[in-house]
């Protein structure tokens, strides 16, 4: 069965067994005012969710019962058993209609015009009290076991049937039901529980992970006692503390087992990107996908989503030839991208390959010059796997001028750095004419991980155990000696020089200790494609370890993802081989490290890095929108621009989407191509006309606010040249009048317009992301730090959800959550969401224990809106 | 001395002691002869010498990591954040146990003394001529008969040096 439609009748049963009980108080308690909203708003819920999963007919009762409850709610009707036995009879029908959906995964055809009249009659007080006139027919009735139920235009009956296909049999006329049929309907469907809503149950993600913290903490526990145990032989507790080992690690495994989520989740988007793709690029794409049912976390999952859809992106788009290419390379003419998942000792790996035409190394290369990323003679000196390696580095891009498709922005340094964050790897390789291959190595979950025990000058550390490739032990007499160039040690492997960090150097240990030259072990790690040896002076075991964060008076650390308690009850630091690399630069090359020291300045500086479009438009300098917002660039054929009341328009994906240019003084040429940026809001778009886009950049900026003038946010520094950044409100506002006024449903005056509390220190922000809210109908309210969002607090204000940054001055983000979690009272309930360009695990972990409800990146608009939704719904459902 | 023994102490104390007169009633501790206070509430253990993790390029004000019963606390050596010498090798040292922000850190001191309730009477505002690192921290002074206690503000103790860069 659809999820989808799992989800919906375990919800949309418990909804309404909710509705049975609270009916029967209403009876009790006519004038609860609160009673009554809440059962309007179940029902209303069921009526939204019926709509948008397209059935209708469950959707028209709804509504009818909706219209009769509106008018409880507003007082225009009294509440009176008839009336309720009215509305739990339409519940009753809604049911048995549930049970047909459940048990065909179809809606049952017919409909429930005369209920539905009656509901109707009733809502505008045709009925009168005492007539007695409503039918005493459509009655519910759920499936006869193993048979089809045939509904009839009045109500339906059951009828066994011994077609037990998909198809319902076509419609009979059917006498109306009679009481004794109605009767035993209503026994059976008590009797008979919904199977779909009784299999499962929802729990709160909250209750998910505390199960998992206290899980990982019998892991800590047992681990403890493993420990002693290893120091006392014949012990009595060998063998009940054997069956504990047993038990834990299978507790650990089941409550880990309720996080997971097959990968084929993040994949649902693509076939329909990668069709897109193909038709727009005129290519025949063939997307496999294998393993989608393989499991991993949620959080891992959410987090792999977007790197993994510009692979395929990419893939399709660079990867993939046209056609008549690859006819001419001997090749079929379909390419194929393949997805591949599936399951690898204590990861998961994900494999992304394509047949097209591979990187093409030798306009790497030229980049790599050009760019004065490496010198032409380093170049030179290059394999081919190294030159590779730099798609991979910040500001790399080898499509030669942004196509509509890809130069989202979202550079493969953007995925690599996503992929590393949650501790995993990535691989390329790729053949020139073959095709490309990237093999991404992740872990499956963030909160236990086996890790490498070892000790540096009487410290223990712990190292992942995904980045450990293999242990080396060194000592002057072996084969293996540690040798020095420059005071550099570096050790002879497999005929390959492998650069050495001594752990007792970066981590200024003390330095008088042991020459390690003597003896020591090398733990080899890879990052990336590098790999490199760490120098220790012992190892010790393996064990599994709860990654806990580390305090934030550490977090500016970047040696260590965290810290955790061993089995013999010490503190550990986890090492962080990212961070060990980060520090003693680049392992291949040289000059990378001053772009990785210039990269670490700049990030401890500010937080607001983020793509930016850059384009020309009109007058004065070049003009920059943050790429977030841009939906599309698009590149238009002036001969397709029709008028519409003067106004240009043109047809874009089936509809009329109206240009506007930045420049009101522009007159559009007759032929040629114009490019245009595409905005996008629901299923409107807009294009914004401009001269020529220049380029996509990643920069920390500082917006000027003081130029202020219509259309334009204010000016920037960006590449060196001042750059002004538009308003993309104004413009979307030239193209519909009312995009801001519009509201997403307006059935429902009262929960139309969330309220919603922005907490951001940047000015910028603010004035981005406020248009952006109120354009998908939130009500928005904003705070310039937490201080006055608390002030908010105390005058009375109440928020549907509240959004914070996490970086401010004064009151963090976090201490802002805590804050109102811990003092409760008004806003204690209130949904939080953070908001933030650090998304590591530990950030996320850290945030939920402030007290968050979900954790956002800051340039991601899709995700915000969508979380928002969810978040939105959630309050919906559990009012 | 655990939390236990405080709250006992404290029960004997008063019962009806309310939030408010708890907030003025704290847990002394002597650092280089000079004593300190902390309100009450906001302490969670008293410990005495503990096996500490050192954690490598942190603040040297953190002496490092400790395991209390399965949360991992962050031992702040106060001698060095208020510039003091450091502890002779033999000296004996204790620790007071904080929650700041969910997060719980020890506060490493010579020696903890009672728990007392001065006079509100006696609270003087911090003496403006007191050394800078001192005065940071230091959230007022009581005058008690013999001596002076100088409250000690833990948020601001916590906010090192490294941290904040």
């Amino acid at each position: 069965m659809d999820d989808l439609l799992r989800d919906f009748l375990t919800e949309t049963n418990e909804s309404i067994m909710q509705l049975d009980v609270e009916l029967v108080r209403l009876e009790q308690n006519p004038d609860d005012p609160e009673l009554i909203s809440s059962i309007f708003r179940l029902v209303h819920t069921i009526k939204g969710t019926c709509g948008f999963l397209g059935l209708p007919r469950l959707e028209k009762l709804a509504h009818a019962g909706e219209n009769v409850l509106g008018k409880f709610r507003d007082r225009e009707l009294k509440i009176t058993p008839k009336a309720v036995s009215l509305i739990l009879r339409s519940l009753d029908t809604i049911k048995g209609l549930l049970a047909i959906l459940e048990e065909t995964e179809a809606e049952a055809p017919g409909h429930d015009a005369e209920l539905i009249e009656e509901l109707n009659a009733f809502a505008e007080g045709r009925v009168q009290e005492d007539s007695g006139a409503a039918a005493p027919v459509a009655a519910p009735a759920p499936p006869a076991q193993g048979g089809q139920e045939e509904p009839d235009p009045f109500g339906f009956v059951p009828v066994r049937a011994e077609d037990t296909g998909k198809d319902i049999p076509a419609v009979p006329k059917t006498e109306a039901a009679s009481p004794v049929a109605t009767q035993t309907a209503v026994a059976d469907n008590a009797a008979k529980e919904s199977a779909v809503s009784s299999q499962t149950i929802r729990v709160s993600v909250d209750q998910l992970e505390n199960l998992m913290v206290i899980a990982s903490e019998l892991v800590l526990t047992r681990n403890q006692l493993n420990q002693i145990l290893r120091e006392q032989k014949d012990s009595p507790f060998a063998t009940p503390l054997q069956r504990l080992n047993l038990v834990t690690s299978e507790l650990q495994e089941g409550v880990m087992k309720t996080r997971m989520q097959p990968i084929g989740n993040a994949w649902a988007k693509l076939p329909r990107i990668v069709r897109d793709l193909s038709l727009e690029l005129r290519k025949k794409i063939d997307l496999q996908m294998v393993g989608a049912d393989t499991e991993l976390d949620r959080q891992v999952l959410e987090l792999i989503k977007d790197p993994l859809t510009h692979m395929v992106r990419n893939a399709a788009d660079h990867g993939i030839e046209v056609p008549a290419d690859r006819l001419a390379a001997g090749k079929p003419e379909t390419g194929v991208v393949l997805l591949n998942a599936f399951h690898e000792g204590g990861h998961i790996v994900i494999e992304i390959s394509d047949d097209g035409r591979g990187l093409p190394v030798d306009k790497i290369r030229a980049k790599i010059i050009h760019n004065g990323l490496a010198s032409e003679s380093d170049v030179a000196g290059m394999s081919e796997q190294q030159i590779l390696q730099y798609v991979f580095k910040p500001g790399f891009s080898t499509a030669e001028r942004v196509t509509a498709v890809s130069g989202r922005g979202v550079g493969m340094d953007v995925v690599k750095t996503n992929i590393e964050k949650i501790g995993g790897t990535v691989e390329l390789r790729s053949t020139q004419g073959k095709g490309s291959r990237f093999l991404i190595k992740i872990p499956l979950t963030l909160a236990i991980v086996s890790a490498l025990i070892v000790e540096c000058a009487k410290e223990r550390f712990a190292i992942p155990q995904i980045s450990v490739v293999e242990l080396v032990h060194a000592s002057a007499q072996s084969e293996y000696k540690i040798e020095h160039i420059n005071n550099t040690p570096v050790l002879r492997l497999r005929n390959r020089l492998l650069p050495l960090i001594s752990l007792r150097r970066v981590l200024h240990l003390d330095k008088d200790g042991k020459n390690e030259d003597e003896m020591a072990f090398i733990v080899v790690v890879q990052v990336g494609n590098s790999s490199f040896g760490i120098i220790v002076d012992r190892v010790f075991d393996t064990e599994e370890i709860v990654v806990k964060p580390v305090s934030p008076i550490l977090r500016h650390i970047q040696m260590f993802s965290g810290n955790t308690i061993l089995g013999d009850g010490r503190v550990v630091m986890i090492l962080d081989p990212n961070g060990v690399t980060a520090q003693v630069g680049d392992i291949h090359d040289a000059s990378d490290t001053a772009l990785q020291q210039k990269k670490h300045t700049a990030r401890d500086h500010a937080m607001d890095k983020q793509s930016l479009l850059l384009f020309k438009a009109g007058v004065g300098g070049p003009k920059a929108v943050p790429l977030s917002l841009v939906a599309r660039l698009e590149d238009i054929d002036l001969t397709s621009v029709e008028y519409s009341e003067d106004s240009p328009v043109v047809q874009y994906r089936g509809k009329l989407m109206p240009l506007v240019a930045l420049d009101p003084d522009k007159k559009l040429g007759k032929e040629g191509r114009q490019p245009v940026l595409v905005f996008s809001d629901n299923d409107r778009s807009m294009g914004l006309i401009v001269d020529e886009i220049v380029d996509i950049i990643e920069e920390y900026m500082e917006v000027d606010l003081s130029t202020r003038h219509a259309g334009f946010l204010g000016s920037a520094i960006i590449a060196g040249k001042a750059t002004e950044i538009i308003d993309t409100g104004h413009f979307l506002a030239q193209a519909y009048q009312d995009w801001f006024g519009t509201k997403q449903e307006s059935s429902f005056e009262e929960e139309d317009l969330r309220r919603i509390l922005l907490v951001d220190d940047s000015p910028f922000f603010r004035n981005l992301l406020t248009p952006l809210l109120t354009v998908a109908g939130y009500e928005v309210t904003t705070a310039e730090n937490a201080n006055q969002a608390l002030k908010f607090r105390e005058e009375g204000d109440d928020f549907d959800v509240i959004i914070s940054d996490i970086e401010m001055p004064g009151m963090s983000g976090f201490d802002f959550a805590s804050t109102v979690r811990r003092e409760g009272g008004r806003w204690s309930e209130t949904p939080f969401i953070a908001l933030s360009s650090h998304a590591t695990p530990r950030d996320i972990e850290r945030g939920r224990q402030a007290g968050f409800t979900d954790y956002v990146a800051k340039f991601d608009r899709d995700s915000l809106l969508a979380t928002l939704q969810q978040t939105l719904s959630a309050i919906k459902v559990h009012p | 001395m655990t939390k236990n023994a405080l709250a006992a102490q404290d029960e004997k104390r008063s019962l009806a002691l309310t939030q408010e007169a708890l907030m003025h009633e704290f847990v002394t501790m002597f650092i280089d002869r000079q004593l300190f206070g902390i309100p009450v509430l906001s302490v969670q253990d008293v410990l005495g010498p503990q096996k500490i993790t050192r954690v490598p390029l942190a603040p040297p004000e953190v002496a490092g990591s400790l395991n209390l019963r399965g949360r991992i606390v962050t031992a702040i050596d106060v001698r060095t954040r208020l510039a003091l010498l450091k502890r002779e090798g033999d000296e004996s040292s204790m620790s007071v146990v904080v929650d700041f922000n969910g997060e719980l850190y020890s506060l490493i001191v010579d020696q903890v003394g009672e728990v007392m309730t001065p006079a509100q009477s006696d609270y003087e505002k911090t003496p403006a001529t007191l050394d800078e690192r001192w005065r940071e921290i230091s959230d007022g002074v009581y005058r008690l008969k013999d001596t002076l206690l100088i409250v000690l503000d833990v948020k601001k103790l916590l906010r090192l040096d490294a941290a904040a860069s």
